[in-house]
């Protein structure tokens, strides 16, 4: 077993940041899981440095008006809008 | 019947042109493509609604090829698994193999052509996701080199990672497929000029003489008994072609599967955090505040999904970051190195496609790092950004398909479909 492995309240608090609910059962199953699994990322320790390429390069386009989704389409899967806007939950 | 395997989780026709080089034939597209007005649920109850309001340019191509796509296949959630089990549709079973899982995670394209519920298939490969069930269900798979085709309209994963391919029951048909969607697209930032008036079709020759074939002993010697001694006659096949075999050597790949798990899983903690029930997607009501209604919301994504966002939030949370996102980089870079000097003496590179036949349905669900540590032949493939394709040969233990695996140089799919062709003409 991994030393630093997450124990069940890291394991809440990973899935706090996350934003993903998790039920008791599935903080239990993980809390085991994510030590088989990070022991095993571990081995990357034996990687050397390497050299990377830096050949890589954004690739840009002018900011042109073009066409895109109509209102209605862009909103056509939301659960539910208001006066053509998404509406989301309370954010404060 | 096509509801006997479960391949398809929306079964509707969409007409492409009258005329083209697919006309006539029927295409499987995997449900993580979108296709305009037709449900596109990624195998996630997040999505079981969701209806794309525009075509992905794959599916832009198919029609104007004149294909007639004739569903949306079922796949393992978001594209996160070997096995087709962890679709929230249920898991297809395989065709060819009654009890065994048909791979993942297109395993609905790949079971869709191995039953001839359509004529090709598009998957999409991040890790092995085509290569893998188009080896268990005896079926050609094609992982195209990064950028040869465009990921517009995919449903991202992981994106450094991932390219959409076909499968098929023959390379030549494979060939013709990906012919179609190849090419530039101006809405892929990351696709190349390479493509774009390809014939690949045409390199299906099976003329393998001269070729130089590199066996590399780590993705050899892992494998079961069955599955290497398939391999060994197909490399022999191949010598008596014309080809020559020799042995090649690949440490960094003995770090790929780690390396490739990190980087898939925290591009995915960042690419699902789309998913928050507000503009598409399951919602989490309006009741609460933001971050409890987000957290409520996701709590629609299937098990292995949530595993792969939390472990890729953790990996890239503070303090931990250096010890496995970097490192994982450099091991990328270290795979990556390790193919170009190989391909400096070889012309592709061989071994077997999944270590193993497929496995029985429901074996792997429990242990989920050894259904990652199956992964072991593929990944290295989408770490070094390579073309690869999967041919079968022949079959272990009364009639378990067992695949071969070639990859080639960056933009050198003629290589591989030459090679896969060849294969298959002695199969």
């Amino acid at each position: 077993m991994s030393e630093t492995s997450p124990d069940p309240e890291e394991v809440r608090h990973v899935a706090r940041l996350a934003r993903v609910g998790l039920d008791d059962d599935e903080v239990e199953r993980f809390t085991d899981q994510f030590a088989d699994i990070l022991d095993y990322f571990e081995t990357l320790d034996e990687v050397p440095e390497i050299e990377r390429e830096t050949d890589l390069a954004n690739v840009m386009r002018p900011d042109e008006e073009r066409e895109c989704l109509s209102q209605d389409e862009a909103l056509a899967n939301a659960s539910e809008t208001e006066d053509g806007y998404f509406k989301g939950p309370n954010v404060s | 019947m096509s509801a006997d395997y479960n391949i398809f989780v929306t079964e509707e026709t969409i007409e492409g042109e009258s005329d083209g080089p697919l006309a006539n034939k029927t295409v499987a597209v995997k449900d993580n493509i979108s296709t305009e007005g037709v449900r596109t649920t990624c195998g996630s109850e997040m999505l079981d609604e969701y209806v794309p309001p525009y075509d992905a340019t794959v599916v832009e191509n198919l029609k104007a090829a004149g294909a007639t796509i004739v569903g949306k296949a079922n796949m393992d959630e978001f594209g996160m698994g070997s096995t087709t089990e962890t679709s929230a549709f249920g898991p297809v079973e395989n065709p060819v193999a009654p009890g065994r899982v048909p791979g993942g995670s297109s395993g609905g394209s790949a079971a869709a052509v191995a039953a001839g519920e359509a004529d090709l298939a598009l998957g999409t490969d991040t890790g092995g996701s085509v290569r893998n069930p188009a080896a268990f269900c005896g079926v050609v798979g094609i992982k195209p080199t990064y950028g040869l085709v465009s990921r517009y309209g995919l449903v991202a994963y992981a994106n450094s990672l991932e390219q959409i391919g076909p499968l098929a029951p023959t390379v030549e048909e494979a060939a013709e497929l990906l012919d179609v969607i190849s090419g530039p697209d101006e809405y892929d930032a990351t696709t190349r000029e390479a493509g774009a008036d390809s014939d690949y079709a045409s390199a299906a020759t099976g003329d393998v003489d001269g070729l130089t074939v590199g066996v590399p002993t780590e993705l050899v010697e892992g494998a079961d008994e069955g599955v290497r001694e398939r391999f060994e006659e197909t490399l022999d096949d191949l010598r008596a072609q014309g080809a020559t075999v020799e042995e090649v050597s690949l440490p960094s790949v003995e770090h790929a599967v780690e390396a490739y798990y990190v980087i898939a899983m925290s591009e995915a903690s960042s690419n699902l955090a789309r998913f928050d029930g507000v503009r598409f997607g399951q919602s989490g009501g309006f009741e609460g505040n933001w971050n409890e209604s987000f957290s409520e919301s996701r709590e629609a994504f299937g098990e292995e999904v949530k595993r792969r966002i939390l472990l890729g939030t953790y990996a890239l949370s503070a303090g931990y970051h250096d010890k496995y996102y970097k490192r994982a980089q450099d091991a990328r870079a270290w795979v990556k190195q390790d193919f170009d000097e190989t391909f400096a003496d070889v012309d592709v590179v061989a071994s077997p496609t999944m270590p193993t036949p497929p496995f029985e349905a429901g074996e792997s669900l429990d242990d989920p790092l050894q259904m990652y540590l199956a992964d072991a032949n593929t990944v290295p493939v989408n770490l070094a950004d390579l073309p690869a394709i999967s041919v079968p040969a022949g079959t272990v233990d009364d009639g378990l398909p067992v695949g071969v695996q070639f990859v080639g140089p960056a933009f050198g799919e003629e290589s591989i479909i030459r090679v896969g062709s060849a294969v298959e003409e002695t199969a």
